[in-house]
């Protein structure tokens, strides 16, 4: 049952990702890519990448697009609804409970306990896809590739959205 | 009451860039500012209650908040309002892309891209091991990566299972004393 699937590998990343949408990253990939086998790792990054050039949240967009390119629209909504359903419900319906013990260390642990985790997950998914950019276009262009988007992410702070953009220009013109 | 809920979160969305995260003081501009739908402080705790929850936070503030102004129809209203529009952009710009998947442009496109998005999630890595080194302190950070990176990277466990164990671990553990009547004030 393939509206099922798209369920499963939506609402495991959705309800154990602490941190967020982007912490659910690496758990969406690992369903996406090595579970279900639904598309290579270069289809998944460049999905994660338009999705990062794109406005709004990253989670959801994956889930929408992921979930209509492996079973249309009711797939699009099977992987909206298991990511977004789950933790919402229970914030609604706990609303009085979770408010009264927000300031509980309980509480607090189950995010510090899971953000290192989560660090790791995307320490490792950072590094598959630093492979895949090395074998795609080669260590050279690679390496000018890295180090000229972080400077113009992280120094000259240049909106993500644009350096996409020149990656896709240099890399359509360059690295075809 | 129902369009302001979605002008508002419709806005959120569609101005939002770099994630949702990126995007909650958007929500506070429109809720709190624009809409005067809360206080200050009720938004902050809502949002430090969205927080202690897993998965996205940018879609439970537009559902509670949504739920809170105009009950379930609400809810569904501000959710749909921050994730359709750009979910159908995502749609659109791959069936187009789609077409000329054979083209070698296409290829390039991916080739260029990688090395950025690879960037993106090392910085996000940094991020969430900084706050880590920030909560736990950096010996207990550090001893929880290695064990994390073994089990995870070494051994090969699903991570929801690692997951899973720490968050009963968390629950389970016992609170040191004092902590806990500042729990029940």
């Amino acid at each position: 049952m393939i509206y099922l699937e798209v369920f499963m590998a939506f609402f495991i990343p959705g309800i154990l990702g602490y941190g967020g949408g982007p912490a659910s990253i690496p758990l969406i990939q690992h369903e996406v890519v090595n579970r279900y086998e639904w598309m290579s790792m270069s289809e998944f990054s460049e999905v994660l990448a338009i999705s990062n050039a794109l406005p709004g949240p990253i989670a959801t967009k994956m889930a929408g697009y992921i979930g209509y390119e492996v079973a249309g629209w009711p797939g699009l909504a099977a992987g909206l609804f298991a990511t977004v359903a789950p933790s919402l419900i229970l914030m609604i319906v706990l609303m009085g409970f979770l408010y009264k013990y927000r300031h509980s260390p309980k509480v607090k642990r189950l995010t510090a306990y899971v953000r290192p985790v989560i660090g790791v997950l995307l320490g490792i998914l950072t590094l598959q896809f630093f492979t895949n950019a090395w074998e795609g276009a080669g260590g050279w262009q690679t390496a000018g590739m890295l180090v000229a988007s972080y400077l113009l992410l992280e120094k000259t702070k240049l909106h993500p959205a644009l350096v996409i953009v020149l990656a896709i220009i240099y890399g359509i013109l360059f690295l075809g | 009451m129902q369009w302001k809920i979605f002008l508002a979160f419709f806005r959120v969305g569609i101005f939002g860039y770099g994630g949702g995260p990126a995007s909650i003081p958007l929500v506070q501009k429109e809720v709190v500012e624009h809409y005067n739908w809360m206080s200050d402080e009720e938004f902050g705790d809502t949002l430090a209650i969205a927080n202690t929850l897993p998965g996205p936070i940018v879609t439970k503030l537009a559902g509670y908040i949504g739920y809170s102004r105009g009950g379930v129809l609400g809810a569904l209203n501000g959710v749909t309002a921050i994730i359709a529009p750009t979910a159908l952009l995502m749609i659109l710009f791959f069936s187009i892309l789609s077409q000329y998947r054979d083209a070698s442009w296409v290829s390039g496109l991916a080739n260029g891209v990688l090395p950025v998005v690879t960037v993106l999630m090392g910085v996000l890595t940094w991020g969430f091991i900084k706050k880590s080194g920030g909560d736990l302190g950096w010996t207990k950070t550090i001893a929880f990566i290695i064990g994390a990176a073994v089990v995870l990277g070494v051994l090969g466990v699903h991570p929801a299972i690692v997951i899973a164990v720490l968050l009963i671990a968390a629950l389970v553990q016992k609170d040191p004393p004092k902590r806990e009547e500042d729990a029940s004030t």
